[in-house]
C-alpha cells in the first residue's frame, strides 16, 4: 500500500509545473494550487525527515505515503467545498483522520528524541545536564509533570508553564544567559524548533495519554487565570481583534482552517493537548508559546515574549478550560 | 420633597448594579493593561499605540462583545462620527481591484515592514464572496450576491461604504475590523471593496 501511495504521490509530482515542483522540493508550506482542475494540498516533508534520518530511504516513502495521503484527501475535501459548509467540515474532519492514521508517521517525534537528548546532555556555561530541574514534581520527574502545568513555583515566585520553567531550569541550573534564549526563541520558516522548544516537546510527550490535571487552585493560579481569561477578551490593535474575534464561537473558520471554540470547555479539551504539535504546512514543530506568537503577529500587534506575564496568563487560562482534556502532544497540524 | 434622597438613592442603586452586572473581570483594574505593556520589549516604536485600547473598544473588551443597549448607542454614535466620505461623493470603484484586496491579507504585521505593497481587507479570511472562491472563511456571513439582494439600491451602497470603514456604526462591538477609521484601508480601497460587493459587473452578483 505504501508502495502504491509512493508511485501516486510521484505521479502527481510529475504532472505539477517545475515551479510547484520547486516549491515542493523547497519542503514549503500547505500549498494551495489551481492546476488544470486539479487542487493540490502538497505536504513536502520529506525533505526535513531526510536531514534528519539516517535510515532516510523508508522514512522518505512514508512521507511521500503522508504526502500522498494528503493529496488525495485534499482533492476529497476540494470537491465536497464546492457543496455545503457542513460537508466541507466533515470533509475536513476526515483529511484530519487521514493525518492521524498512522501516529508514527509525526515527524514531531523526531523533535520528541532530540528534546530527551538535550535534557540529558551537559550543556551551558555551568556543563550541567537538566536532569535536575524540578517541573513539580521533583528534581528530575517528567513524566506526568506536563499534566500539572502551568503551576506555581515558589523558588521563582511565580506561575510557570512548561517553557517559561524551562527558561528557568536553563538559566539556574545550567548557566544560560536567559535574555539569550528569549531573542528569537522560536524558529523561522522551515527550520526546526529550537532546544527549549524541542524539550519542552519532549516533556508534553512523556504526559501523553494523561488528562489535563493542573489543579490552578492558589490564589496566584487563580489570579493568573483570571488574568488570562481578561486578555482573552481584550480588543486593540487595528484589527481590533481579541482572541475572542476568531475563538468564541463554533464552527468557525478563517478561509478553510477550522477555529477552535477555546472558550468552551467542551471544545478546549479537544484541542489544548495537542500542543505542542508538528506543523505541516511550516515543516515544523510550534510550541504554545510559539503559537500565541503567531497570534499577536496575525492580530497586528508586536512580538509576544516567552514567559512574559501574558503569555503564561493565556497559557493558563486555556489550560483551565481544558480539565480533563487528553494530552497527545506532539500533535499533527495543518 | 423629603422622597428626593431616597429616589435619588434607589436611581444610584440601580445605577451601580447595571455596572456591576456588565463587570466579568475579577482582575485589578490596570493589571491587564500593565501585563501587556511588559509582554513586547523591543517592539518598534509605531507599535507601542496598537497595545493601547480606545473607548470603543475597553467597552466592547468588557462586555465581550455583548453591550447593554446605553452603551451600545453610545458606542454606535461615537463610531459613526468617525467616518469620513469620499470627495468626489462617488462609493463605488473598481470591483477587480476590490477581489485583489479582499484575497490579500498583506499588512500591518511586524514582518510586513517596511511594506512593499498595499494592505490587504482579507476579506476572504471571514466572508464567502464570489462563487469562484472556495477557500473562504466564515467568521462572517456570506456576501455572495450581496448587491443583487439589495436591487443595488443607492441607500445600500452608502450603508457598505460605512459598514467598511467603520462596521460599529451599523452593529457596535462588530467582530469586523474599523478598516476606514483604523486607516487599515485608504478610502480608494474602500470604494473597490464596495464594488467588489455592489457593482452589477462583479462576480458576487453575476451567479
Amino acid at each position: 500500500m505504501f508502495i502504491e501511495f509512493a508511485d501516486y504521490s510521484q505521479r502527481l509530482f510529475s504532472i505539477a509545473s517545475h515551479k510547484e515542483q520547486k516549491l515542493l522540493m523547497r519542503g514549503n508550506a500547505c500549498i494551495l494550487l489551481f492546476k488544470r482542475g486539479l487542487i493540490f494540498k502538497a505536504v513536502a516533508s520529506y525533505r526535513h525527515v531526510e536531514a534528519q534520518n539516517n535510515a532516510g530511504e523508508t522514512r522518505v516513502r512514508f512521507s511521500r505515503a503522508l504526502a500522498a495521503a494528503v493529496c488525495i484527501g485534499a482533492l476529497s475535501v476540494v470537491g465536497i467545498a464546492i457543496a455545503q459548509d457542513a460537508d466541507t467540515e466533515k470533509a475536513i474532519e476526515r483529511y484530519r483522520q487521514m493525518l492521524k492514521e498512522d501516529p508514527w508517521s509525526n515527524p514531531g517525534l523526531l523533535d520528541v528524541d532530540r528534546g530527551e537528548a538535550l535534557w540529558k546532555t551537559a550543556r551551558g556555561p555551568k556543563n550541567v545536564t537538566l536532569e535536575q530541574c524540578d517541573l513539580g514534581k521533583g528534581p528530575g520527574k517528567v513524566e506526568g509533570a506536563f499534566a500539572e502545568l502551568p503551576r506555581y513555583f515558589k523558588d521563582a515566585d511565580r506561575v510557570m508553564d512548561v517553557e517559561t520553567r524551562l527558561l528557568w531550569c536553563m538559566e539556574k541550573l545550567q548557566g544560560f544567559n536567559p535574555a539569550d534564549l528569549v531573542k528569537r526563541p522560536h524558529p523561522g520558516g522551515g527550520q526546526p524548533v529550537k532546544e527549549l522548544g524541542a524539550i519542552a516537546t519532549w516533556i508534553a510527550n512523556q504526559s501523553s495519554g494523561q488528562k489535563f490535571a493542573a489543579k490552578l487552585d492558589q490564589p496566584k493560579e487563580k489570579e493568573v487565570v483570571a488574568l488570562g481569561e481578561e486578555l482573552f477578551f481584550r480588543r486593540s490593535g487595528p484589527f481590533d481583534f481579541s482572541c475572542a474575534t476568531c475563538h468564541s464561537a463554533e464552527g468557525l473558520r478563517i478561509r478553510l482552517q477550522g477555529l477552535p471554540y477555546l472558550a468552551d470547555p467542551k471544545e478546549a479539551r479537544k484541542v489544548v493537548g495537542e500542543w505542542p504539535a508538528y506543523r505541516v504546512s511550516t515543516t515544523q514543530v510550534m510550541t504554545m508559546q510559539h503559537r500565541l506568537v503567531d497570534c499577536y503577529w496575525q492580530m497586528r500587534l508586536p512580538e509576544l515574549q516567552l514567559g512574559s506575564d501574558v503569555s503564561i496568563a493565556l497559557i493558563a487560562y486555556l489550560t483551565k478550560q481544558a480539565t480533563g482534556g487528553e494530552i497527545t502532544a506532539p500533535g499533527l497540524k495543518r | 420633597m423629603k422622597k428626593l434622597p431616597f429616589v435619588l438613592l434607589a436611581a444610584a442603586v440601580f445605577a451601580g448594579s447595571a455596572a456591576i452586572a456588565q463587570q466579568k473581570s475579577t482582575v485589578p483594574a490596570g493589571a491587564a493593561d500593565a501585563a501587556i505593556k511588559a509582554a513586547f520589549p523591543g517592539a518598534p516604536e509605531q507599535f507601542i499605540p496598537r497595545l493601547s485600547q480606545d473607548e470603543t473598544m475597553k467597552q466592547c473588551s468588557a462586555a465581550h462583545n455583548n453591550p447593554s443597549k446605553e452603551v451600545a448607542d453610545a458606542i454606535q454614535k461615537r463610531e459613526r462620527a468617525t467616518i469620513e466620505y469620499p470627495a468626489d461623493g462617488k462609493f463605488i470603484g473598481d470591483w477587480k481591484k476590490g477581489e485583489a484586496l479582499a484575497q490579500s491579507g498583506y499588512g500591518l504585521r511586524f514582518t510586513d515592514y517596511p511594506a512593499t505593497r498595499a494592505n490587504g481587507g482579507n476579506c476572504y479570511a471571514c466572508h464567502q464572496i464570489s462563487k469562484q472562491e472556495v477557500s473562504y472563511g466564515t467568521l462572517g456571513p456570506s456576501l455572495f450576491q450581496y448587491g443583487k439582494l439589495r436591487d443595488f439600491k443607492e441607500a445600500d451602497v452608502k450603508a457598505t461604504y460605512e459598514k467598511i470603514y467603520n462596521s460599529h456604526a451599523a452593529l457596535p462591538c462588530s467582530n469586523m475590523p474599523r478598516f476606514g477609521a483604523n486607516k487599515v484601508l485608504t478610502i480608494e480601497q474602500i470604494k473597490d471593496a464596495v464594488a467588489l460587493l455592489m457593482s452589477p459587473d462583479s462576480p458576487v452578483n453575476k451567479d
